[in-house]
């Protein structure tokens, strides 16, 4: 199935293509410093073509543009991945691509919005983008403006209390503009998130926070597209959540079959052989 | 605790009963004899604000009637959120409210702000210098409901947050008059709150006396003794200085409500006047407070006066009475004096 742009403007490249090219940059910014979360923007890269090349609206040579859909960073180690889609919806240049994490780089290791033109929030201290995105739905419906929020966290960020007093404020305020993605790669730094501390049944414990909450198969493009336009054109008075079960390493097999973790370690000499596999899967 | 030990604590303070004062005193009027009082300054003066800027909003964690922010939520009720038992959302959606170019205050207790939610506060509204007015009530020993309420240290929490301003009001003339400062002021704040009935004491001493943000203020000039003060202490420290009066000490008070930038120019300047002993004066632990940063910048400076530093002790503060408290730990006006006199 060939899913292309919502944008007339960027409807030539399909969203697979724009997946790939995520993913392609991403290794490239690691390779420049010799790591990086890799795992997780390989893993994620298909949620976020499908957020910039379908879901949000934006105007690329204004990242502040007020109707902007906002999309928010919760988890501040995933900066790599933002960046590389940044580029690819030129809001960043991609010639900046190789000071990814060097002395004077607007692309730090860990997202901030101080640094980053498309970076709305500092993330980092895992549990705060939610509650950020709550008070910028409730500012966006002060000012009546249609955008809707994003925030983007991980499942360990599930652990986190403040995260739920987040889910409860949305539901309460019936920020019907909010809309929460989990990537659920089940693995935070100790191990597997489910072994840590378990936030299991998930679509039921978002529901019963007065969430509408979906959960699909993240690294499917088709599942991921449909989910976001059920999530955008639901009537409810409520906020609205999708679970996306992801693949660390997504698109490079040698990785994926590693035993992974939460910081997957890449030798010197492994970064073209992955960029070499991924090179042979390019969509068409 | 063991039971035992619990039991000789006990012991050791108990007072005769004709002492002991009822609990009703646990969270008092902090009115002192002889002042007037303005009921609710905050509520009323961040409505007048309000009226005059469409950005502000109010936000509380069920601490509305507390905090004197029911006052703005009656009055416009379409600019309050009620947030619920949730310091950590209560300040990261205001960072949100203030991404969207609103002027959101915040108010709850002292403690919560400055314990539950610090990280919220610090990287969701100080790190980006979002325009947050965080506003809170029961600071330094203001309730005798013990460590749970009595924020001794939020003040030594939140100097180390860079681009915080932090103020600590004395009375209802400088709550009056910080509200539109705030405003003004284009980051975030941390304020302490006196709030019910507060007393007017400032005006009283020196009736051209406006609070202004940054700014120490001269109270009262003295000869013998310069009180730098701030907060509900230069209350006491006024009162004190008129004790003192009647013996021939003569006592100037310095108010330094700003906290942090702290006006060293100014108390420099008082500091380096000859002979006189320095006094520093706060409802708040003396580890990092005000006395700490006065006599850092001193020291600095090169100026290096016969010191003292009055201030609550490094210890978790007992539970009862106000006033017996205050007494108790120093910070009442007969406990400032007699210590004033016995360090000359």
């Amino acid at each position: 199935m060939e899913l292309a742009s919502r944008s007339a403007a960027r409807s030539n490249v399909s969203l697979a293509n724009r997946a790939w090219n995520i993913r392609r940059k991403a290794l490239l910014m690691g390779q420049v410093q010799g790591q990086g979360y890799i795992g997780q923007a390989l893993g994620i890269a298909d949620v976020l073509a499908a957020s910039y090349f379908h879901a949000l609206d934006f105007r690329s040579e204004d990242p502040e543009w007020e109707g902007r859909d906002r999309f928010l960073l919760s988890i501040g180690h995933y900066a790599i991945a933002l960046y590389a889609v940044l580029m690819e919806a030129g809001i960043l240049p991609e010639d900046e691509l190789e000071t990814y994490g060097m002395d004077d780089s607007r692309m730090p290791m860990s997202g901030m919005a101080s640094y980053t033109p498309g970076m709305e929030i500092t993330g980092g201290s895992l549990g705060h983008g939610l509650g950020i995105a709550v008070g910028m739905a409730m500012g966006l419906k002060r000012k009546r403006n249609k955008a809707f929020v994003y925030n983007l966290m991980s499942d360990g960020e599930l652990g986190e209390g403040s995260t739920w007093e987040a889910a409860m404020s949305g539901a309460h305020h019936r920020l019907d503009n909010l809309i929460c993605l989990v990537d659920f790669n089940n693995q935070q730094a100790d191990g597997k998130s489910t072994e840590m501390l378990c936030s299991e049944p998930l679509p039921e414990k978002w529901e019963a926070f007065g969430w509408h909450a979906q959960r699909v198969n993240g690294n499917d493009l088709a599942a991921v597209v449909t989910a976001f336009d059920t999530a955008r054109a639901l009537k409810d008075a409520k906020p609205r959540v999708i679970i996306f079960d992801t693949t660390m390493c997504k698109g490079v097999p040698f990785l994926e079959s590693r035993e992974i973790t939460h910081f997957v370690r890449v030798e010197a000499d492994e970064w073209d052989k992955a960029l070499a596999v991924l090179e042979e899967g390019k969509p068409a | 605790m063991t039971l035992a030990s619990m039991a000789r604590k006990y012991e050791a303070r108990k007072r005769p009963e004709g002492e002991r004062q009822a609990t009703s005193a646990m969270i008092a009027s902090l009115a002192a004899e002889g002042y007037d009082t303005v009921n609710a300054p905050f509520g009323s003066a961040l409505i007048e604000a309000a009226r005059k800027d469409d950005r502000i909003v109010g936000l509380t964690a069920d601490l509305g009637k507390y905090t004197d922010l029911h006052v703005f939520a009656n009055a416009m009720p379409d600019r309050f959120y009620q947030m619920g038992m949730a310091e950590q959302v209560l300040m990261s959606a205001a960072a949100g409210l203030a991404r969207e170019g609103f002027l959101p205050f915040a108010t709850t207790y002292a403690v919560f702000a400055s314990r539950r939610a610090y990280d919220f506060i610090a990287m969701a509204i100080a790190e980006e210098n979002l325009p947050v007015k965080i506003v809170c009530a029961l600071p330094g020993l203001t309730t005798g409901y013990g460590p749970s309420h009595q924020a001794t240290e939020d003040i030594a929490i939140f100097r180390g947050l860079p681009n915080m301003t932090i103020i600590d009001p004395c009375d209802a003339d400088d709550i009056v008059g910080m509200v539109p400062a705030m405003c003004a002021h284009e980051g975030p704040v941390y304020a302490r709150l006196l709030r019910g009935k507060v007393p007017s004491v400032l005006k009283k001493h020196k009736p051209d006396y406006r609070f202004q943000l940054g700014k120490a203020q001269l109270i009262r000039d003295g000869r013998d003794v310069l009180v730098i003060s701030t907060g509900l202490m230069t209350m006491r420290a006024l009162d004190a200085a008129l004790k003192l009066a009647e013996d021939k000490v003569d006592v100037a008070v310095l108010h330094c409500p700003t906290i942090k930038p702290l006006d060293l120019d100014t108390i420099a300047t008082e500091a380096a006047r000859s002979g006189r002993l320095v006094v520093t004066a706060e409802n708040h632990t003396v580890m990092g407070g005000l006395g700490e940063a006065v006599a850092g910048g001193l020291l600095s400076r090169g100026i290096a006066p016969k010191f003292r530093m009055i201030g609550l002790p490094d210890q978790f503060l007992e539970a009862g009475a106000l006033p017996t408290l205050h007494d108790m730990y120093g910070i009442s006006v007969d406990k400032v004096a007699a210590r004033i006199r016995a360090w000359l």
